[in-house]
Formats: C-alpha cells, structure tokens, sequence
C-alpha cells in the first residue's frame, strides 16, 4: 500500500497566508469564548467536594436534591453521571461549611433517601488553598515547557525555527481550550495533562518538518525558501498522516473504552491532534518564512584558502 | 552489510529478557496474606524472630500457609483462601498481641503478589497501583505553622518567668505580642542583667531593645531563622510520627505517609473503605496542654458576663461548668511519654495514668509544689477549639513524673482519652485539605478501562502497520511491544505508583512511538525510490531517520518533565509514565526494530526487494 503518491512537491506556501488567516480566526474564535464563557474548572481547581455513587437502579435525582438542600446544602450539584444509575453530586466550598465531614454526610443523606441503596464510588475534596496552587503550577509547567522548547530548538535549528514552532503550538493549546470553553466541557488535572502533552507532541511535528527543511536547504542549492518549505512539507506528509493517524488510533481507543475518568483526556488530544497536523505543519512553516529563514543560517560558508605566496 | 556486532544483539536480547522477567509477575495475580508489622515507633521489628513466631502461630493453630516473607519493617505470610487469611488473622492476632488494650504488633490483612519466590527473591514485583486503581483514600493535611509558632512562642513567655525568677532578675512583666515575646522592665541595669540571663540561656532568641518611656524599658524577643526553621521540622516530623502511631490503630497494611512540601503531608490508605473512621482517627489533631485555672472570685461571673479577663480565657469543663483558664502552658502534649487507661486505686473510678519525660516531671513538680489546693486544667485542644478534659485540685506536690487523671470519666471515656495522649499529641494542630476515596468496584473497572484502551488501540496500530509496511510494519509492531514490555518492567522494577492516568500515558506514549517506526519506514521507501539498493536503504533509512527521532523525543520530554517537575496527583502520575515511555520507546523503535531487520534481511549476500509494501515512483504511471 502507498497512500501518498505526489509528483511534485504541492505548492503550500503559495496558500501561506490563507491557512494563517483561517487559523487566526480560530484563535480569535477560542479567545472569545475562553474570555466570555470561561473554562467549566472541575473541583481540583475550584475546590469543594464531589461524591460518585452508584445505585443497582436509576434513582430519581429530585428526591436526592431536595433531601441534600435540608441537609443545608441547597447548592449542590446532583446529576448523571455515564449512565442513569451513576450520580455525581458537587459541592462548592463555603466559609462557613465544616468541610472535613461534608462527604460523609452527604454519603449520609443519600442512603436516607428512600429508593434503591447507593454505593461509593468516590469522593474528592479540595480545599481553596489546594486549588489555586494548582493553577499556578499548571502555568508553570506550560512555561517550562515553553522555554524549553524554545531554547532546544534555538540550539538545533535556529531561533526562527524555535520562535514559529513555539507560536504554531501555543495557538493550538489555546484552541483546545477553546473548545473546552465553547462545549463547557470538564477541565481537570488530567486534561491539563493532556494538554501539555498535546504541546511536547505538535512541536515534535514541526521538529520532523524542520528536520527535512534543513537537509533540503543543505542539499538543493537552486531551491529558494519557500519552495524548499513546500519540497519539505510535501516529502513528510505521508509520514505525518500516518503517524498522527496511528497515535489517533490509539486516543480513539480511550475515547471508546476509556469510560468517564479518560473522556475528556482523549477528547482534548484528539483536538490536539487534529490541530497539531494543521499548525505545525501549515502555520509554523509560513512563519520561518516571513521571519526570515536562509540556506546561509545552516550552510557554513566555506573557508577561503589563504595561501601565501613566498 | 545490516548487522549487528554479537555484543550489540546480546545486549538488546539481554535487556529484552530482562524486561520479560520483571514483566511477569503482573500476569500472576494476588493472593490473599497477612501482614504483621510493629505498632510502636519504638518497638523494632526483627524480621526472623517474627518469622518464627509467625510459623510457630500459624502450625498451632493448624494453618496452612503458602510461604512467609520478611522484609525490614513487615512479615507476610500467603494463604491459599480470604477463609484460611481471616482464620489466620485471628490467631496470629491472639499470638502477638496477648493485651488486645495495648497492642504491639499491627496485623493487617493484604494481598500479595502470587508470583514465585524465585521472581520476589530478585525483587520482581508487580506495579504499584495507585488508589484509584486498587481503591482506598488518600489525604493532604496541612500543617498549621503559624498554630505551632504562636504555641511555642507561649511556651518560650512561660520560660522566661522562670528563667527571670531563677536570676533574680524584676521584670515587670512577659507577655506574648503577635511573633514576639516583649519583656518589659523598670530600668535599663536589669534590662541588661535580663539580657545576659536570656542569651546564656538560649542560642533561639533574638533580642531587640525598645524603650517607651524612661521607666518602660523592653526587650523585644523572637526567634531567629534558624530556630524557626528547627521548629517547622520538628513540627512536621513530630506529625508524621504520631499520624504512623494513629495509623497504626486502623491496622491497614501499607499505609503511605509522607511529608509534601514545606508543611504538608499525604497519607494514603490503600484498602481502607471506612473513611469516617479514617478521618475520624486522623481529624483528632489533640494536643494536650496543662494550664492553671483562675479562681480568683468574681472573675468567672466577670467572664460568663461576656467581660473575659486579660490573660485567661473561658472554657467549659467535660460535661460540667465554666472555667476561667490561664492562656499560659504550664506543660505541652511534648512532654507526655505515655498515656494508659486504667483505674483509681482508692475509689476505683476510670482513670487515665500519664508518664511525663525528665524535663516535663520536673515542671509539674515544681508547679504542684507551688500551687497546692489549686486547680490545674488539663484542656484537649482539637482543631483549634480546647475542652476540658478535667481540673483537678492539686491535694500535693506529684514529683517522679507520674500523673493521674480521674473523675467524671467512663470507663470508655478513659480509653479514648488515653489513646488519643498516647498517639502522641501532635505538635501542630493540622487540617485536612484534600481527600480522594475510591471505592473497590471503580478502582478493578478503572484497571479493565486502561487495559482495553490500551490493548484495542495497540492492536489497531499492529494491524495497520502490518498491513502498510508489510514486513517492515510487522517488525515495527513487535519492536512496539518491546516497547510495552519494558516499560511495565521498568514500571515494576522503580515501584513507581500506576494511576488511571499512567495507563492513559502508557496508551499515548505506544501511541506516539510508533512515530519513530514510521519515520523510518518513511524514509526507507523513499531510499528505494530513490533507487537505492536495499541493503544501502536500510542502513540510510535508520541512520537519516536517528536524527529527526532524537529531537522529536526530546521536545516530547521536555514537555513530559515539566509536567513531572510541577504535577501534582493524577498529573504526576501521568508524567512518570509518558517519560519513561519516551525513554524506552528510543530503544525498542531503534535498536529492537534494527536488529530483527539485521537477522532478516542483514545476512543475505543478494537482497532483490525489501518487503516494506509497495514502492511508487513518479515515473511508473
């Protein structure tokens, strides 16, 4: 089998600015909604607590809500969780909320409502000052993640290669949550996971890209710049589609398989990848161009012999 | 031309089976033991005394075992059967603990790995699960500095007294005022004469001069870096102590208690599904504290009024009336060695008997001494909020450092008490800032999610690859499941704890190695197309393909060790894994997969084609 059988190196930086423009509104696109709907934080952000049951049957979530709110917590949160027999029920936390009993009394109104007998699944509590903490070291790591990249591929290639990579992917981090603000869709620890794995894996699709551009540039010495992108781009596709297929494979198996707890980690990595291919692929490689990238920052001038005649 | 040197292979194929051996005892299962470990920080566990005295239990009872084994803090012994491990329980529970009030060994029932002993023997054990996958509770309490700062502060005015009374030093007063201690005086010469009396006595102080007024005259006292510093330590680690010996109540069989940071600590308790009971033994953060009671008349009706007096606060008795107490610690929970429920010996009411240390009995006697037909208040101070537990009357001097405490006490009552002083009081009261309980059934579904993702998705690759780059792909699927291999191997040789998310990682990281097999495949086709022979393709293809797969890898792990340096939880969790997976998928992608293409194709003399799927060259239609 061969599923990619090109000719001629396909013209993508003629398109340069068109695939940069629809990438720009996705990310203007992502910054709306991140700004005006905002992330749904799951209860390690927030705080507060969470308790998963499970009943033999589907209980009736009104009963439970109403038991919960004259328990004194009208601010509950009651609702299915996978399927109909699984319940989630959330609490924020409050000040004045004795917050070291709260999942036993709630595990104890709950067997009080009458219906069918739950069983724990699990419980969370987060206390406010566990939440912000994470936060702050989630952008932490994005930072170090940033940096990182930035210097390692200053060093390999060339701070035009870093600079663009780091651009193209950081754009695709802010759509993936974007879509997580879009759909209101849970963000928790193993999504900001997902996500920082997302960046470490799309650069490494630019690095292939990168990779190859500098080899041309080394070995064909009529192409020009853009065209020597295209030779580049078009010579790793076939290597692109069939590894971002592969590992989308495999997500796709958790998305399948992987029940609730891995929904959204997959979900965030199928957009991740998905993106990935586009930006670091289309996006990354127009801005080396417009910043600037030559055949003179990778081919050393050749020393000129100085022979002295005597 | 496309071979290995004979050390390359056999080290490939060492490390292959090196990675088989420590992968197999995850295929074998657990079954049901017993684990015997000490219930005392002071009781050193001798791991062939208990051995021995575990066989010699177990043969008397006529229980049939499946092998003991030792390791420095624990013995366990296996059972063919949950009925033989709980028959078992009981009588090793009879043989080692014949007080059952006081007992010296912690037995627990655990499960163990049903690997053979030849594979524990070099420990070849399976992966650690995590508590989400195993089920259980986890714990982050935070410490309270401040709490502590603040307690020892109290104590350090209530040293000073002494010290100045000592010296025949006049003072006109000690009190404590936010982070420091402020010493005033009359004149500036017994400021001086305080001076050298504190600094001879103490390294732990800083002093400060402050003078309000001619005839007010103080020394501003606090505590230098270093003496805080000691002080958080000890704090923490006087925790971790007594949440072991409290831990060690709830007989549970590998509990994890560490230190987290500056002031935190994480106790996870695998197995452990009665959480009330967990938090219940773990929320009691007592400390003891012995204070004097004021009964100065008038002033209690004063306080009950709502007007509390300067320097004393109101408390109300164990099921009894206000008291007035003095702020001043005479005497901490620290000073307690140990504390054991028993009787009066004179009206045989319940009683709690306490031990105090050298420093402590020497205190008490000589406030018993001073204050005799007062009362002392001995107050449980439980998050923050003191009850009296009782205010005897002092009838004499207690020297020796033996204290009985009876009165209006069950004999319940009496346990409880004793076993919270005994647990040790804590020397910072602590809170619970996170807690996660996965219950048992989650925890096995949890397993059987990661596993099927994992296998489903790895035999999609397998397939695909197989099917596109026929021998080749078959190559780069087996060199993916060396991949696997080594990484559980590796997984299971660090101990390093698997969660939901590690499996999520080890599904992703398959996911993304295969990258390096493509990449070389890649770039094998396009050797060939490019009219290379096949024997120079392979060789071109990985040697070309070696540097784009480094720097890939690396952004990768650079990504994966922010991730692991900052993580927390379920993120670390995924971190470790998704590094390691780099690691090994490095070696399984390059070296694993070039070797078996060496015994294919790196013999033969004449290679007519590669079976690598079909090559098309631009000029063929």
């Amino acid at each position: 089998m061969e599923f990619f059988r090109i000719k001629k190196d396909i013209p993508f930086m003629r398109h340069a600015l068109v695939f940069n423009v629809i990438s720009f509104v996705t990310f203007l696109l992502a910054v709306f909604f991140l700004a005006t709907r905002g992330l749904h934080l799951s209860v390690e952000f927030t705080g507060g607590t969470l308790v998963e049951v499970s009943y033999a049957e589907a209980p009736q979530l009104e009963p439970i809500r109403q038991a919960l709110a004259a328990q004194g917590y009208p601010d509950a949160q009651v609702q299915n969780f996978g399927s109909a027999r699984d319940l989630l029920v959330r609490l924020p936390n409050r000040d004045d909320l004795d917050t070291t009993g709260v999942s036993e009394k709630v595990m104890g109104t709950l067997k009080a409502v009458a219906g069918p007998a739950p069983e724990l699944r699990r419980v969370e509590f987060v206390g406010p000052q566990v939440g912000k903490e994470l936060a702050s070291d989630g952008a932490m790591a994005l930072l170090l993640v940033i940096v990182g990249i930035v210097v390692y591929l200053a060093i390999r290639f060339e701070w035009r290669f870093a600079v663009s990579a780091i651009i193209a992917n950081l754009h695709d981090v802010i759509i993936i949550l974007g879509f997580f603000a879009f759909f209101q869709w849970e963000f928790s620890l193993p999504v900001l996971a997902a996500v920082l794995a997302v960046l470490g894996y799309s650069v490494n699709e630019s690095v292939v890209v990168f990779d190859r551009v500098r080899e041309t540039f080394k070995k064909k010495r009529n192409l020009a710049t853009p065209q020597v992108l295209d030779h580049a781009i078009t010579s790793t596709i076939s290597r692109t589609i069939i590894t971002h297929g592969s590992t989308q494979v495999m997500v796709l198996s958790m998305l399948l398989f992987g029940g609730e707890t891995l929904h959204y980690f997959a979900m965030a990595l199928t957009i991740g990848i998905c993106f990935g291919i586009y930006s670091s692929v289309l996006v990354a490689s127009p801005l080396v161009m417009w910043l600037g990238a030559s055949r003179e920052q990778f081919v050393k001038p050749k020393k000129e012999k100085e022979e002295a005649v005597v | 031309m496309n071979r290995y040197p004979l050390w390359k292979n056999l080290l490939i194929g060492l490390v292959l089976l090196w990675g088989l051996i420590y992968t197999l005892p995850n295929f074998y299962g657990e079954v049901p033991a017993v684990q015997v470990s000490s219930a005392k920080a002071t009781l050193k566990l001798e791991p062939t005394t208990v051995t021995d005295r575990l066989a010699n239990a177990l043969k008397q009872a006529g229980i049939e075992h499946d092998g003991i084994f030792a390791d420095a803090t624990s013995v366990r012994a296996r059972f063919a059967s949950t009925d033989l491990q709980l028959r078992a329980k009981d009588a090793i529970e009879r043989a080692f603990n014949p007080n059952a009030q006081d007992p010296s060994y912690v037995v627990a029932l655990n499960l163990l790995s049903a690997s053979p002993s030849w594979l524990t023997s070099i420990h070849a054990l399976p992966m650690y699960l995590g508590l989400d996958l195993r089920g259980g509770v986890h714990f982050l309490l935070q410490v309270d500095m401040p709490g502590a700062l603040a307690k020892r502060l109290d104590a350090t005015t209530g040293d000073l007294r002494t010290l100045m009374r000592d010296k025949n030093v006049r003072h006109a007063g000690i009190t404590r005022e936010g982070n420091t201690v402020v010493v005033r005086f009359r004149d500036t010469a017994q400021r001086e004469a305080g001076r050298k009396a504190i600094q001879d006595s103490t390294q732990d102080l800083q002093l400060a001069d402050r003078d309000d007024a001619a005839d007010d005259v103080k020394l501003i006292a606090t505590l230098t870096a270093q003496a805080q510093k000691t002080m958080r330590d000890f704090a923490i680690k006087q925790n971790i102590t007594t949440l072991h010996n409290r831990i060690n109540e709830l007989g549970v069989a590998e509990p994890v208690i560490q230190q987290q940071g500056a002031d935190r600590i994480v106790v996870q308790l695998p197995g452990v599904q009665d959480v009330a009971k967990a938090k219940d033994i773990l929320g009691r953060t007592a400390t003891l504290e012995v204070r004097m009671v004021d009964d100065s008349p008038g002033l209690l009706e004063q306080a009950i009024a709502g007007n509390v007096p300067f320097g004393t606060e109101l408390y109300n008795e164990r099921g009894g009336s206000p008291l007035l107490v003095k702020k001043q610690v005479v005497l901490t929970g620290d000073r307690l060695t140990d504390a054991q429920p028993g009787f009066d010996g004179q009206t045989n009411e319940a009683a709690v008997h306490l031990t105090l240390d050298a420093a402590g009995a020497r205190i008490f006697r000589d406030v018993t001494r001073e204050s005799i037909g007062k009362r002392m208040a001995i107050l449980l101070i439980e998050k923050g909020k003191g009850e009296v537990v009782t205010a005897p009357v002092i009838r004499s001097e207690i020297g020796g450092g033996r204290v009985q405490i009876s009165g209006r006490m069950t004999t319940a009552e009496a346990n409880d008490v004793a076993l919270l002083l005994r647990a040790g009081s804590l020397a910072a009261p602590m809170e619970i800032i996170e807690e996660r309980t996965v219950g048992p059934s989650l925890g096995a579904e949890n397993i059987t999610k990661g596993f099927h993702s994992t296998l489903w998705g790895f035999v999609a690759i397998a397939i695909f690859m197989t099917a596109y780059y026929m021998l080749f792909g078959f190559v780069s699927s087996v060199a993916l499941a060396a991949n696997l291999l080594l990484l559980v191997a590796l997984l299971s040789l660090l101990q390093a704890t698997l969660t939901l998310p590690g499996i999520a990682a080890m599904a992703l990281t398959l996911g993304m190695a295969i990258d390096a097999n493509v990449l070389i495949n890649e770039r094998i086709r396009e050797e060939l197309r490019n009219g290379a022979t096949p024997q120079a393709a392979i060789a071109a293809g990985y040697d070309r393909a070696f540097d784009t797969i480094l720097d890939s890898n690396i952004t990768t792990l650079i990504a994966g060790i922010a991730l692991l340096v900052f993580g927390s939880g379920p993120v670390r969790g995924f971190a470790v894994v998704h590094c390691l997976g780099i690691l090994t998928s490095m070696f399984s992608a390059i070296l694993v997969s070039r070797m078996l293409i060496n015994f294919i194709y790196g013999r033969r003399r004449k290679v007519e084609s590669l079976a690598i799927g079909q090559i098309w060259k631009p000029g063929n239609n």
